[in-house]
């Protein structure tokens, strides 16, 4: 029917990304491969780089050295989708669901372009998808943390993302919601797109993940979260042991 | 507040034909600056033209008589209808910007235009033409180099804003009083005066409209998503930045527009205060914006006639009128649209 469900096949790659931020170093050497059709989790104390890292990615911060390559993945046609902390979205801006996701089509229309019944259809398979299109006209300051995380996803698919980057989404999210969550982010993971998902929480999501980024600044570990929730890993993250669940 | 002493046209002596045009100044240059004082006189000596009809004695009487006549007798002088055509416009078009004013925190940004425009306006008066027209360039370029400086000096747009507000503002005085050719009156041009706008400045405004009403049209969707996500629509390849220009030139454009009925000062709470009532009002933007040009309108045309039968200044009746719902509308909150 449409793009919403289309397979993907972009890719990844980070080689030596190192961004200064007000003169001390927000990453160093950062270098890790995404392959499409990925989950992978990006876990690491608070100033750890999780943001900045993907703000690097999306070209929002200039990166002094390495480099940061996406293939098949067109920029300018909104192939890269940032779902945004919490604090960086005007809550006070008065939009209601369909409008959001609606918003997602604006790299598709250019300037002068505006919406028309095939955006409008996109729009509402996207909210379906998610299983939002019952709450389309509800503001966005009426949902929930979970429900507002699932409209910025349906707006990643109404602007045809093959890359998703979400930081900090299950922050404020209940664990039902969350669940829910995990389950669009899997079914989009399988489709071929590349998600990235930045999380404090370890214990209930790590083994969720196709693959896991251990990142303080630099990256500590990065392979299927099995072998690299280690207690070594975790100590060099966290200066202290920490103990997963499901470990021995 | 005088100046300097009215010398040239009679143009700005009292007030009345601050904005030029050529009935304005007839009008004003014998009567003042407001309607009702030449109703004092009676309508014929004023228009000319008019059925004699005796001066209005209040609001009480008059209503008593008339309530029609309260409403239709001011329409039969040309200024009346000019200054009607121009209330409405500022009624709905500074109310519609005010509601991105509002919800993206651009009152201080709003203010600092009103007021940098000041120096283009004198430029008009110097060169004589209309200092609407001479208003807009001036508002364009500071709408601009606000960006510009807060991206190239690194500075936080308050100061640049701060900066270029007074120092504009400080321009435009200078202008004034080193001129010798021309005289302004400043309560005029920090208050406005709908009643003395020129059909110039009703053909400007209408020119102005027709241009704000289309870009915001056009442009909605990419407005929309840069004042709500502006890292997310930074993502995606928007050029954010290029949107921010047309906002704050469709905002310097509506000032333009604004200053001729409120002046200054006060166009800020034509752009504030309506759209702020709205936001109590409506919950989604559109509706606040529709809303907010609704109760603009009304404020605008209520305190026009306001002025013209009880002797008040256009600009701070039309402010208190808009301020009073606003009021009524924050004690008694309650959501009537979606």
């Amino acid at each position: 029917m449409n793009s919403v469900t289309d397979s993907h096949d972009a890719s990844m790659s980070l080689q030596d990304v190192t961004v200064e931020l007000d003169g001390y170093m927000a990453l160093n050497n950062v270098t890790f491969d995404v392959d499409a059709g990925t989950l992978m989790g990006v876990v690491g104390p608070n100033g750890a780089g999780k943001s900045t890292l993907f703000n690097a990615i999306a070209g929002l911060l200039p990166v002094r050295q390495g480099s940061v390559t996406l293939r098949r993945v067109d920029l300018h046609r909104g192939e890269l989708a940032y779902v945004p902390q919490r604090d960086s979205v005007n809550w006070r801006f008065p939009v209601n669901v369909m409008d959001v996701v609606m918003m997602g089509r604006c790299c598709r229309l250019g300037w002068f372009r505006r919406p028309g019944r095939k955006d409008r259809e996109l729009v509402k398979a996207c909210l379906c998808r998610v299983g939002l299109w019952d709450q389309r006209t509800a503001s966005m300051t009426e949902l929930s943390g979970g429900q507002r995380q699932r409209v910025f996803v349906a707006r990643a698919l109404a602007q045809e993302a093959s890359v998703l980057l979400l930081d900090e989404a299950f922050s404020g999210v209940d664990v039902g919601a969350r669940e829910g969550l995990v389950e669009v982010l899997q079914a989009l993971r399988d489709e071929g797109r590349i998600v990235l998902l930045a999380t404090h929480d370890l214990n209930n999501l790590s083994r969720r993940f196709d693959q896991v980024l251990c990142l303080n600044r630099h990256v500590c570990a990065c392979g299927v979260p099995s072998q690299v929730l280690t207690p070594a890993v975790m100590e060099e993250l966290y200066g202290f042991q920490l103990a997963l669940d499901g470990e021995e | 507040m005088r100046i300097a002493p009215a010398v040239v046209w009679g143009l700005v002596s009292r007030g009345g034909a601050f904005w030029g045009g050529p009935e304005a100044n007839r009008v004003n240059s014998g009567y003042g600056p407001r309607a009702t004082r030449f109703l004092d006189t009676g309508f014929r000596q004023y228009d000319g033209t008019g059925p004699p009809k005796p001066g209005p004695r209040g609001l009480k009487g008059y209503c008593a008589d008339n309530m029609i006549d309260f409403l239709f007798a001011p329409l039969e002088y040309n200024f009346m209808v000019r200054a009607l055509v121009g209330s409405v416009l500022v009624g709905v078009m500074c109310p519609l910007l005010g509601a991105y004013v509002v919800t993206r925190n651009l009152a201080f940004i709003g203010d600092a235009l009103a007021h940098a425009v000041l120096p283009g306006m004198v430029l008009g008066f110097m060169m004589g033409i209309n200092p609407a027209l001479a208003a807009v360039p001036t508002g364009v370029s500071v709408a601009m180099l606000v960006r510009v400086l807060g991206r190239r000096a690194g500075l936080s747009s308050d100061t640049v804003i701060g900066i270029l507000f007074a120092s504009m503002f400080a321009l435009g005085l200078m202008m004034m009083s080193l001129s010798t050719t021309i005289t302004v009156d400043v309560e005029d041009l920090l208050l406005g005066q709908i009643l003395a706008i020129s059909s110039t400045g009703i053909y400007i405004s209408l020119a102005i409209t027709g241009l704000v009403i289309l870009g915001l049209f056009v442009f909605h969707h990419l407005l929309l998503f840069t004042s709500f996500d502006p890292v997310g629509s930074q993502v995606i390849g928007m050029r954010t930045h290029v949107v921010d220009y047309v906002l704050l030139v469709l905002l310097a454009l509506v000032i333009v527009i604004g200053i001729q009925a409120a002046g200054v000062v006060l166009v800020m709470a034509m752009l504030v205060i309506p759209a702020a009532t709205a936001y109590l009002l409506a919950g989604r933007f559109v509706n606040i914006m529709l809303t907010a040009a609704a109760l603009g309108t009304a404020a605008s045309v209520t305190g026009l006639y306001l002025s013209f039968h009880f002797n008040l200044p256009a600009g701070p009746a039309m402010t208190l009128v808009a301020t009073g719902v606003f009021l009524l509308v924050a004690t008694f909150r309650r959501r009537v649209f979606a």
